[in-house]
């Protein structure tokens, strides 16, 4: 009882509510000190260390605090975007991940400042450094199907693509000329014969996350029957069920004939394939240019190459699946807004690209970086001008449907489906979502 | 004793309190369950994308829909979901049925099997696909590896990928994960049945099957009901050791609802019809467990 006596003592409650007071307003100078001036919101662990580095920089040169935040992985990241722009708390730089009506709606919705005129000042300086085909991931031409201003609504940190690699060590093993890797698809398919013969793993890839087989799809189809053809079927004008999309869907059971594929391919996400291909235990792999860093990180002593996707036909060129690796999008209510692009121009310039290039292995936005770049990164950065992207076209294929032709693959490689019926299930989803 | 009327209860000290003491409990349920649910129910009947500031209200067109239209592989997740609840329902309980009637004798080292057996319900969902993932694996998993040094080559596969056998595969991973909770209760329940009766059917002369049949299993009724309400509950739910063993394939082959949900939500933007899926899906649940009580209370009266 005594204690509580002290405790109501009137001198002793207003010595401890004044302490109280002061060490909150204490605190709350403490964050305010602390606080950034420019946020960032990211996905990407492997550039997290590169990124502090250059805020500690950025900071010495300017005197502008930024902060990267880590939200991985990529999918996490997604929600958490999509939530703070429901919630308005959108940091001030922060990057949209999935298909272009997505990166439209933000747009529409208010939460993307437009860039075109800091992209165009100075006779188009801050654009004319940067990768076209990077750029142009992020800009929308007038009168595009989403309804969107014309204009430039992000900045590529990097640029990437998917291409085909294989491990020369295995292709010796099985016979096969290291340094003459397959150019056609008859050779790749004879190639793929070749190495299930002596018993070596064929082709790896994460197919069981499904945007790598629409890459794969999407190279052979873009060979097969060209650009206009595609952009015809997305407009509903060629159904799947046409021979070319039949003979697209036919390649995957050819390869899964041929007993070229890995085990389990149709299930392994891209990390079990990295792990696969940076261990000898698959001679192809198919994937992205971020796969220099990842093989470097599991298998220093790895034998690769990449080569070009096999040409199928001469019709039309071979194509790759690229463009924009991750951009970075201002947030329009953002109070920091001039401070933002600032450090977009600032990121983006050679001294800090080719820092980013040397220590992340990811290939940069800035074209005049390149000189910096590892000899295994220069093989994906000589491709860049043959690569495409989906968001580049005018129209835009429905998500329902991309899930219906890329889950039919699956069902093809298994041997549950023939291409044709799976061609069928696709134009019935085709033709439901069109009604 | 002489009969308050309304308004002076109305003003009484006392009752005052008594809201105020529930408030709380109140605000809490009232924030966290009944305002989302109902934000749930009011976007079901919208169409939107999850990142325009308007919603386009279409009535009951999603839940038509998710019913009617778009079904197959909707309604092929719930199968799919109903099978490895189905496996769970079984082998699982009846794996925890049998190691808590273990554990409730009187066994040495009890406590260490205790912990043992719950060591999985409390392993990561994620750590768990990914070590299975390994096991199931067609090159180098510990399955094929075992099968081979048994003389059993001929069953080796790549478990996961195998259309036939991956729902299976991924359901006895749950039922692994999941049977140590089916444990505790079980063993809880079992620990609640007076040893006398036990001891009195013995000296009348009854064998194990015949205690069990006339003693355990009577008396268990409200724990097993309980246990296979918690069972359906978080095994139709089941997402997290789906999306890290098989992400849903081959194919449609291990895809559950809640994995369709979000494809619905994240891969097509079609929030709305998301919200119905979800609400279906409750409704479903919200069936079979009002179904699995209505069998328990039968079974206790009879």
């Amino acid at each position: 009882m005594g204690i509580f006596k002290h405790l109501l003592d009137k001198r002793l409650l207003t010595l401890v509510s004044f302490l109280l007071i002061a060490a909150c307003l204490s605190g709350c100078a403490e964050r305010d000190r602390q606080k950034p001036e420019v946020l960032v919101w990211h996905w990407m662990t492997d550039r997290d260390p590169a990124f502090e580095e250059l805020t500690e920089r950025y900071k010495n040169q300017t005197g502008v605090k930024v902060k990267f935040e880590l939200y991985a992985p990529s999918d996490a990241y997604s929600q958490k975007v999509i939530a703070a722009a429901q919630a308005g708390t959108l940091p001030d730089i922060f990057s949209i991940l999935g298909e272009r009506r997505i990166f439209a709606s933000f747009i529409i919705a208010g939460h993307i400042t437009c860039l075109t005129s800091q992209m165009n000042a100075d006779n188009n300086a801050w654009r004319n450094e940067l990768f076209s085909n990077a750029l142009a991931v992020n800009e929308f031409s007038t009168a595009n199907q989403y309804g969107v201003k014309a204009g430039i609504y992000g900045v590529p940190l990097d640029t990437m693509n998917i291409q085909l690699l294989y491990n020369k060590d295995l292709f010796k093993k099985a016979g096969l000329d290291p340094d003459l890797p397959p150019v056609s698809w008859q050779e790749f398919i004879e190639a793929g014969r070749a190495l299930t013969a002596a018993g070596i793993p064929g082709l790896v890839s994460g197919w069981g996350e499904i945007w790598m087989i629409d890459c794969f799809a999407s190279n052979l189809a873009w060979n097969l029957m060209g650009k206009d053809k595609i952009i015809a079927t997305i407009k509903g004008e060629v159904p799947y069920t046409d021979p070319d999309w039949i003979t697209v869907l036919s390649l995957f059971k050819e390869m899964a004939d041929t007993g070229m594929l890995a085990k389990g391919m149709i299930t392994m996400v891209n990390k079990d394939a990295e792990q696969a291909f940076a261990n000898n235990r698959a001679a192809f792999a198919f994937n992205g240019s971020w796969c220099v860093n990842v093989y470097r990180g599991m298998n220093p002593n790895l034998n690769y190459a990449t080569m070009m996707f096999p040409r199928l036909s001469d019709e039309h060129p071979v194509v790759i699946w690229g463009g924009a690796g991750a951009s970075f999008m201002v947030n329009q209510r953002s109070n920091n807004k001039e401070k933002a692009i600032e450090f977009l121009k600032w990121i983006t310039a050679k001294q800090q690209q080719v820092y980013l290039a040397q220590t992340t292995n990811n290939l940069p936005s800035n074209k005049d970086s390149l000189s910096a770049i590892a000899p295994s990164l220069r093989q994906f950065a000589d491709d860049m001008d043959k690569t495409v992207h989906p968001s580049l076209l005018p129209a835009g294929e429905h998500p329902l449907v991309i899930e219906a032709f890329d889950k039919g693959i699956q069902s093809i490689i298994i041997g549950e489906s023939s291409p044709r019926e799976i061609a069928e299930r696709v134009q019935r989803v085709k033709d439901r979502e069109r009604r | 004793m002489k009969p308050t009327d309304r308004s002076q209860v109305k003003f009484k000290p006392g009752i005052l309190q008594n809201y105020l003491f529930i408030l709380p409990a109140v605000l809490i349920f009232s924030v966290f369950y009944i305002y989302p649910f109902a934000k749930t129910f009011q976007l079901s009947l919208c169409q939107w994308d999850g990142i325009m500031p308007t919603t386009v209200f279409v009535g009951f067109a999603n839940f038509k829909n998710v019913i009617f239209r778009n079904t197959a592989y909707w309604w092929q997740s719930m199968g799919n979901a109903g099978y490895i609840t189905l496996i769970a329902l079984t082998l699982q309980n009846l794996l925890a049925l049998a190691l808590a009637m273990a554990c409730d004798r009187a066994i040495k080292s009890g406590n260490f099997y205790r912990v043992i057996f719950f060591i999985p319900p409390v392993l990561s969902e994620v750590v768990v696909g990914l070590v299975w993932k390994w096991i199931y694996n067609g090159d180098y998993g510990l399955l094929n590896y075992w099968l081979s040094q048994i003389g059993l080559s001929g069953l080796t596969r790549t478990w996961l990928a195998d259309p036939k056998i991956a729902l299976t595969a991924v359901a006895i991973t749950h039922s692994w994960k999941g049977f140590g909770w089916g444990f505790i209760i079980l063993l809880a329940g079992l620990q609640t049945i007076p040893r006398q009766l036990y001891e009195a059917a013995r000296v009348d002369g009854a064998n194990a099957w015949e205690i069990f049949k006339r003693i355990t299993a009577p008396l268990m009724v409200p724990v097993f009901a309980l246990v296979s309400i918690l069972t359906v509950l978080g095994t139709m739910q089941a997402f997290v050791l789906v999306i890290s063993m098989t992400g849903g394939g081959p194919g449609y082959h291990t895809e559950v609802p809640v994995t369709r949900i979000l494809a619905s939500m994240i891969a097509s933007s079609r929030f709305g019809y998301a919200c119905a899926q979800g609400i279906v899906f409750g409704l479903v649940l919200l069936v079979v467990s009002m179904l699995q009580m209505r069998i328990g209370k039968y079974a206790k009266t009879d």
